[in-house]
């Protein structure tokens, strides 16, 4: 487990989200797994895809993996995002909202409003609509209103505004308004955009054929 | 094209470098000055022997490379970027070069593919080296978007189809790297083409 971490140091970020605990020492990744109660295999597939953003899984690995901690992985993923990043991103903003000329500082905060609300109705939807869907179907039940390529047709990134947030950070605002908070907040809008990215990958690579296996299997 | 084509190949395969180099080559008007297998010190390479064309395979990019064709493209501005694919690349990633050669081009296809870049490289040269500031019309398209009107308002308010609208969108979002309209709105407010009062209500 820690050669794994070390190779990619981001999946730090994703292991917590599953609930594995840090002090793994020494531990192999199947030794931790199976400790902290989650399916190896589905712990490697989104190893797989977080890591390398040209792997896509065969359709039928998906028979062969416990899939049940799918779901529960990316709500846990869209409440850190929800709880602690974009908040903690906040912050940081805040401080350049209240340092900077009333201008720039209300139309930052607007700007931000605006993204919080983008992401939420994204998960939002997500969370209400897709993933109920996605249970009932793995209890069988096939709710003939919808289908998984509702989803797959409409499924936006929500990385974009982040990195025009990034353009106007860095390009646009005059320079002279706190150079360092900027710099600052950059790095962590970075790695927001970067693992949003990777979040997306899971549901386009994994979710979606997943899902549609299901569908297949039912129909 | 009165000189030959300079072009650099960058692909780690000995096999795949050679003979892409050897397609090409066979065509007159294109010559391969360089096979390098490394992305290191790329734009020396490229500034050293002014290349035309540059053929690189993106898997040889980490994911720290992301920006690496953008800034090359940004700093050679007349430089073709071709993608050279051997395994699935993603399209976002594929988008950002001009062209793409598959393994299973055969080398007429490959031979066309590159002197096509070259012959629009020419035709288009005036309207490529323009300066990424905006033309009167998009700011008047950029404005009203900032305004919060919608596409089908804009091409009535001024006098213009809805598909040139949709063209001007696109060319204000490449040349401001600004996608959605809430940042387009804030471009427009920092470069005092709208006021707080117009936007905010």
């Amino acid at each position: 487990m820690s050669e794994l971490i070390s190779s990619n140091p981001r999946l730090l970020l994703m292991i917590q989200r599953f609930g594995i605990k840090l002090g793994f020492g020494d531990h192999s990744v199947e030794e931790v797994c199976i400790k902290d109660g989650v399916s190896v295999d589905l712990f490697l597939l989104i190893c797989n895809v977080y890591s390398n953003q040209d792997y896509i899984p065969r359709p039928n690995d998906f028979e062969h993996i416990d899939m049940n901690g799918l779901i529960p992985f990316l709500l846990t993923s869209h409440i850190y995002y929800m709880d602690e990043r974009i908040p903690h991103i906040e912050v940081h903003l805040n401080r350049i909202i209240t340092d900077s000329q009333p201008k720039y500082g209300n139309m930052l905060k607007r700007f931000y409003e605006e993204y919080k609300k983008e992401v939420c109705k994204h998960f939002d939807y997500e969370e209400k609509t897709v993933f109920p869907y996605i249970e009932s179907l793995r209890n069988g039940l096939v709710d003939s209103s919808y289908n998984i390529k509702f989803f797959k047709q409409n499924h936006s990134n929500i990385e974009d505004t982040l990195d025009d947030m990034m353009n106007i950070l860095i390009k646009y605002l005059p320079g002279e308004i706190l150079p360092k908070e900027r710099i600052d907040i950059s790095l962590h809008i970075m790695q927001l955009s970067s693992d949003l990215a990777c979040h997306t990958l899971i549901e386009d690579r994994i979710l979606i054929p997943y899902v549609e296996s299901l569908e297949n299997a039912l129909r | 094209m009165k000189n030959k084509a300079k072009i650099i190949i960058c692909e780690t395969s000995e096999m795949l470098s050679t003979g892409l180099a050897l397609f090409i080559n066979s065509n007159p008007q294109l010559n391969v000055v360089a096979q390098i297998d490394s992305s290191e010190r790329l734009k020396e390479k490229i500034t050293t022997v002014n290349a035309d064309i540059l053929i690189i395979n993106p898997a040889m990019l980490g994911s720290n490379d992301n920006f690496l064709i953008k800034g090359i493209m940004q700093d050679f501005p007349h430089l073709k970027c071709v993608a050279l694919i051997d395994s699935y690349i993603s399209q976002n990633i594929q988008k950002q070069f001009h062209d793409v050669i598959e393994l299973n081009d055969s080398s007429q296809k490959v031979i066309t593919k590159l002197t096509e870049l070259l012959i629009k490289d020419e035709s288009e040269t005036h309207e490529a080296n323009e300066d990424l500031d905006l033309s009167k019309r998009e700011i008047d398209v950029l404005t009203a978007v900032a305004k919060g009107l919608m596409n089908k308002e804009i091409s009535e308010q001024l006098h213009i189809s809805i598909h040139t609208v949709i063209s001007h969108r696109k060319n204000i979002s490449r040349k401001t790297g600004i996608k959605s309209v809430s940042g387009l709105t804030v471009y427009a407010l920092i470069n005092n083409l709208i006021d707080e009062t117009e936007v905010y209500k």
